[in-house]
């Protein structure tokens, strides 16, 4: 037998099912042996939906783990009880880009879950993927439930819409960066209020280094580049990228990175680093502790990071909303949601579509949306969630939970404040954070190495436009 | 050759099914994870296409040109280039030295062995997690007493303190398995080699490079090989857990690259370019190896 | 067991003795390191560097591994997973691979220099050449966030079939004859002559792939996902993920964590040196 032979042998579906099971068999009680008691165990195998007798069970394969897992198992428990037509198998997949890729391989496989929580770098490369997915909207109409873009909060509606003004995908688990400070060190330096502008930043630093605090603010480690670049973006009104950050299309899309309000923001903070006043120590380095251990005075951080940083914190933590530029006509216009949102996988078997509407009428109910706001540092995403937390006086007594909201309700969203809907966007923030530690070092000027950002972001778009492009 | 030839049908057993049954278990594994994934991330390199594997279209070597068109994937080319070339070099000279050094200690040999030998049998993760802790700027011993000498440490901001860290780990778990091969190979001279050249007149140092390094030769290849290899493919762990690969792609090696663009980014025509530039580098090694021990691996 | 080279003298081989201490004791740097942390708490690392170990392993371990670190993988779970995913790999790499080298070292069967170098092709190449396309089929034939997910795809390397067939390779002749000539077929032979004959390699590769197994990280990251899955080596990044999260980063536990993930490779090759190294060396010749 020729390699050649070999090899289209090994295409056959059925030449493949043959040899896993020889493989199985001539691994016997070893691997194999225990695998398959694992397998049931943790529903791996659980993605093809069983259409026997007695409920319709779907998969939904997410991204929450720890606290935040229970929380949405709980959810999931929930809706399973409430009724005995479906039943949702909810599958912990690893992190966001892990769900992803297990999303996409499984998808080739023919056996892909119902339901996926994708994250919202990743909204472009599902949605220029059409065909992959049953768009929601069109799913909650065929099914009868009541579902519109107004229903969801602004910058949530905004960051999933497509062009058309239609959710492809129902917004879950959302969050937008918010500004926490120590209001201890804040005041004994004098300084009765926290900043809004970023003008007031760099006044307030030199002011707390006066008083002993060396470092005023720090920000995400992970994501500086979504907090001081995308949310920087929309919450100052200024373009990300062309096409409206590319709402419009995906052809010909270009970054707006090596334009003067990124330039100046990120010379500001430069100068902030350059003095120690600024801290920012890699993607790798979570910057809580700097902020929990009175290190930093402020700190840019998602609202999502709220019960983690209160618990780390001994000392008041207030919570404000982000610094705008005040030499920019539209600061401050909102901010948008990260976070992911839920996607129904084309291809299952029909009657599961059914439970899918069921499943996402019930995870966008008040009842569902507060539940988990109440228990999450997430906000609630439809209005009608976050009036009736409002009306129970939620936030009267956490007035921390509302800033978020508020930013992101702060006025109806642009065309250019919707969001970013950019391919690659995960590529593209790596060259962002490549930048930024070029500045902060010191080693680059803003502008300099805002451009190679530029350049390199426009490189990763024009491939994505090549393959997702028809 | 002949002899072995004649004697091909001495020394064996008749029959045909059972090897077959016999060897299909290793077959089946080889086949189905190796070389079918192989086969067939060929078709995938010269395609574009969505995430998702549909609308795909043929488009020649335009991934490729991707690679090499410059920005994040030369730029990973460069540096795993520049790692893998300093960690090799710095580990084999290391290892050849202080297998020489232990060689010569008798009794305590075994016990010298072992205390260069233990890090190699550390898992890379760990490694790199014991060195992250070691040299956390805020923190870590390592980076404290760089601080107190004057050095502005880190790592997380200074591209070159990442490569140095991130190579520094490397060495301390390879020198080990280089120290183990040179002991060996030395235990094989001949003494009196040496003791001959050294009546002669010779220095140590002389007889060391004159008699006793050419005869490490192929000890010395098969190490290049080796730790060419593990450079590029063990790096993984240490970038992962350590630097993820910055700051600005400063460690950005090509496996790392690699699992960014097929995992992070979903990008698959790109991840499948890139393993078939790993496939051919990893073949070429492969062949200059095979052809090195091809005296005693032609099979039988 | 070698005369001491004449030119040796006492004041170079003090010195010799000196310096190579001194870079073993260098070697173990990061190993004490962590030994000190894991036995603080985790605010002494805040001000200064002690010494010394302290007297907190016993209330480090309590926490390491009954309640761990939040939102992480138990502990025991995971080492209890790497304790299987290195049995099963060692096993069933011994299982499919003794056959296979018996096969090609004393068969001469059709098609067998093709299916030699179809195996030897793979025995430079470690799994992070291909495991990007090798992922996409495993999740394909269902094999992910499962236990066969994490064992069988491993145990597509030559390694272990090539020092079996370098033993094999190395039998005499006549040894095949004269069991033949007194009537044992090949299954007989395999089990009383020539597997008894490679018990040295036996233990060797045990070791080799019983810590290959253990030490894998890559691939137990991308092709396992649920923290019942987990194992100890690939779950350390969560571990200080978490640690990190804390106002006092808990880098005490998270060495504690990685102490245990460390100690059962290391001590299977310090213990099994001999073999270990006999393994290794033998893939040279």
């Amino acid at each position: 037998m020729g390699i050649k032979d070999a090899l289209r042998s090994f295409r056959s579906r059925k030449w493949l099912g043959m040899a896993a099971a020889l493989t199985a068999m001539a691994l016997l009680g070893t691997a194999c042996g225990s695998s398959s008691s694992s397998a049931a165990a943790h529903g791996s195998s659980s993605a093809a939906p069983s259409s026997q007798k007695g409920p319709v069970t779907i998969t939904f394969w997410s991204a929450m783990s720890g606290a935040l897992g229970q929380t949405l198992g709980h959810l999931v428990d929930e809706f399973n009880a409430s009724q005995d037509h479906y039943k949702v198998d909810l599958v912990y997949r690893g992190t966001y880009p892990e769900v992803l890729s297990d999303t996409i391989a499984a998808f080739k496989a023919h056996n892909a879950p119902n339901i996926a929580q994708i994250f919202d770098a990743g909204t472009a490369t599902v949605m220029d993927s059409t065909g992959v997915y049953v768009p929601v909207h069109s799913l909650m109409k065929e099914y009868g439930y009541q579902f519109s873009t107004s229903d969801f909060i602004g910058g949530a509606a905004s960051y999933y819409e497509t062009a058309a003004d239609q959710l492809d995908s129902e917004p879950f688990n959302s969050s937008t960066p918010v500004l926490y400070y120590n209001k201890t060190e804040l005041q004994q330096a004098g300084i009765s209020s926290p900043p809004t502008t970023w003008s007031q930043v760099a006044t307030d630093a030199a002011q707390l280094a006066a008083h002993g605090v060396g470092c005023a603010l720090t920000s995400s480690g992970a994501y500086v580049m979504w907090t001081d670049m995308e949310q920087y973006a929309v919450w100052n009104d200024v373009p990300y990228a062309t096409e409206d950050n590319g709402y419009q299309g995906i052809k010909g899309v270009k970054l707006e990175l090596d334009t003067a309000p990124f330039i100046d923001h990120w010379n500001l903070l430069g100068q902030l680093a350059q003095k120690g006043e600024y801290r920012w120590e890699g993607l790798s380095t979570s910057t809580v502790p700097l902020f929990t251990s009175g290190t930093c005075a402020m700190y840019e951080q998602s609202s999502a990071d709220l019960t983690t940083i209160l618990s780390g914190a001994k000392f008041p933590v207030g919570v404000t909303e982000l610094p705008y530029d005040s030499s920019l006509p539209g600061a401050p216009q909102n901010t948008v949601v990260g976070g992911a949102s839920l996607w129904v996988l084309a291809g299952a078997p029909k009657d599961t579509y059914a439970a899918d509407a069921a499943f996402l009428h019930f995870m966008m109910s008040p009842q569902a949306q507060d539940y988990w706001a109440e228990n999450t540092g997430y906000v609630p995403v439809t209005k009608a969630a976050a009036a009736q937390l409002q009306s129970q006086g939620f936030y009267a007594t956490h007035p921390a939970d509302e800033v978020a909201v508020k930013e992101l309700t702060n006025k109806p969203p642009t065309p250019e404040t919707r969001g970013i809907r950019l391919g690659y966007l995960p590529e593209i923030r790596d060259a962002e954070a490549s930048a930024i530690a070029e500045i902060l070092s010191g080693k680059e000027t803003a502008a300099q190495a805002l451009a190679q950002a530029q350049a390199q972001g426009d490189k990763i778009l024009a491939e994505f436009a090549a393959q997702y492009g028809s | 050759m002949a002899a072995r030839r004649r004697a091909a049908t001495r020394g064996t057993f008749p029959g045909w099914l059972l090897p077959l049954a016999l060897i299909l278990p290793e077959l089946v594994v080889v086949g189905l994870f190796f070389l079918y994934p192989a086969a067939r991330v060929v078709e995938d390199s010269v395609t574009a296409s969505n995430a998702f594997g549909l609308s795909s279209r043929f488009v020649g070597l335009a991934n490729f040109r991707a690679l090499f068109s410059g920005g994040d994937e030369l730029h990973s080319l460069e540096v795993t280039a520049l790692f893998v070339g300093v960690t090799t070099l710095v580990a084999m000279a290391l290892g050849l030295f202080l297998a020489v050094q232990v060689e010569q200690l008798g009794r305590s040999r075994v016990l010298f062995r072992t205390l260069f030998v233990w890090p190699y049998a550390v898992p890379a993760a760990i490694g790199g997690t014991l060195w992250l802790f070691l040299f956390e700027p805020g923190i870590g011993p390592g980076a404290r007493l760089l601080a107190d000498l004057g050095v502005r440490w880190n790592f997380a901001l200074h591209g070159p303190q990442a490569m140095v860290l991130v190579m520094a780990i490397f060495v301390w778990q390879q020198v080990g398995y280089n120290l183990l091969f040179y002991l060996a190979a030395l235990q094989g001279v001949p003494s009196e080699f040496q003791e001959a050249a050294q009546v002669d007149g010779a220095g140590k140092l002389r007889t060391f490079w004159r008699v006793v390094f050419p005869l490490l030769g192929p000890t010395t290849f098969f190490l290049l090989v080796m730790d060419l290899l593990a450079g590029l493919f063990g790096s993984f762990a240490v970038v992962d857990l350590v630097t993820q690969g910055g700051p600005a792609g400063a460690t950005s090696f090509l496996v790392y690259q690699l699992y960014r663009d097929g995992f992070v980014n979903s990008n698959a025509n790109l991840a499948a370019a890139e393993t078939i530039v790993l496939l051919v580098i990893a073949g070429v090694l492969t062949v200059f190896q095979f052809r090195f021990l091809n005296r005693r691996v032609h099979y039988r | 067991m070698r005369p001491t080279r004449g030119a040796t003298s006492t004041l170079g081989r003090g010195a010799r003795l000196g310096a190579v201490t001194l870079l073993a004791l260098l070697f173990l740097v990061p190993l004490y390191v962590a030994v000190v942390a894991a036995t603080h708490p985790a605010s002494a690392f805040l001000r200064g560097v002690p010494v010394l170990p302290g007297g907190d392993l016993l209330a480090n371990g309590r926490q390491v591994l009954v309640r761990g670190l939040p939102g992480t993988p138990s502990v025991p779970r995971m080492l209890l997973n790497s304790a299987l995913m290195a049995a099963s790999v060692t096993l069933g790499k011994l299982l499919i691979a003794v056959p296979a080298a018996f096969a090609i070292g004393f068969f001469r069967f059709p098609g067998r220099r093709l299916v030699f170098w179809l195996i030897f092709v793979t025995l430079m190449l470690p799994i992070e050449v291909t495991f990007f396309p090798t992922y996409q089929v495993s999740v394909q034939l269902g094999l992910f966030n499962n236990f066969g997910g994490l064992v069988v795809p491993l145990l597509a390397s030559a390694t272990a079939v090539f020092l079996f067939r370098q033993v094999f390779a190395a039998f005499p002749l006549d040894l095949v004859d004269a069991a033949r000539l007194d009537g044992a077929g090949p299954l007989r032979f395999l089990a009383e002559v020539a597997l008894p004959m490679a018990r040295p390699t036996l233990a060797a590769v045990a070791v080799i792939e019983f810590v290959y197994g253990w030490n894998q990280y890559l691939w137990p990251l991308v092709i396992t996902s649920s923290p019942s899955n987990a194992t100890i080596v690939m779950g350390i990044r969560e571990q200080i993920a978490a640690a990190e999260s804390f106002a006092v980063p808990q880098w005490n536990l998270v060495m504690l964590v990685a102490l245990l993930a460390l100690i059962p490779p290391v001590v299977v090759v310090v213990a099994m040196q001999r073999w270990f190294v006999r393994g290794l060396v033998f893939q040279a010749r």
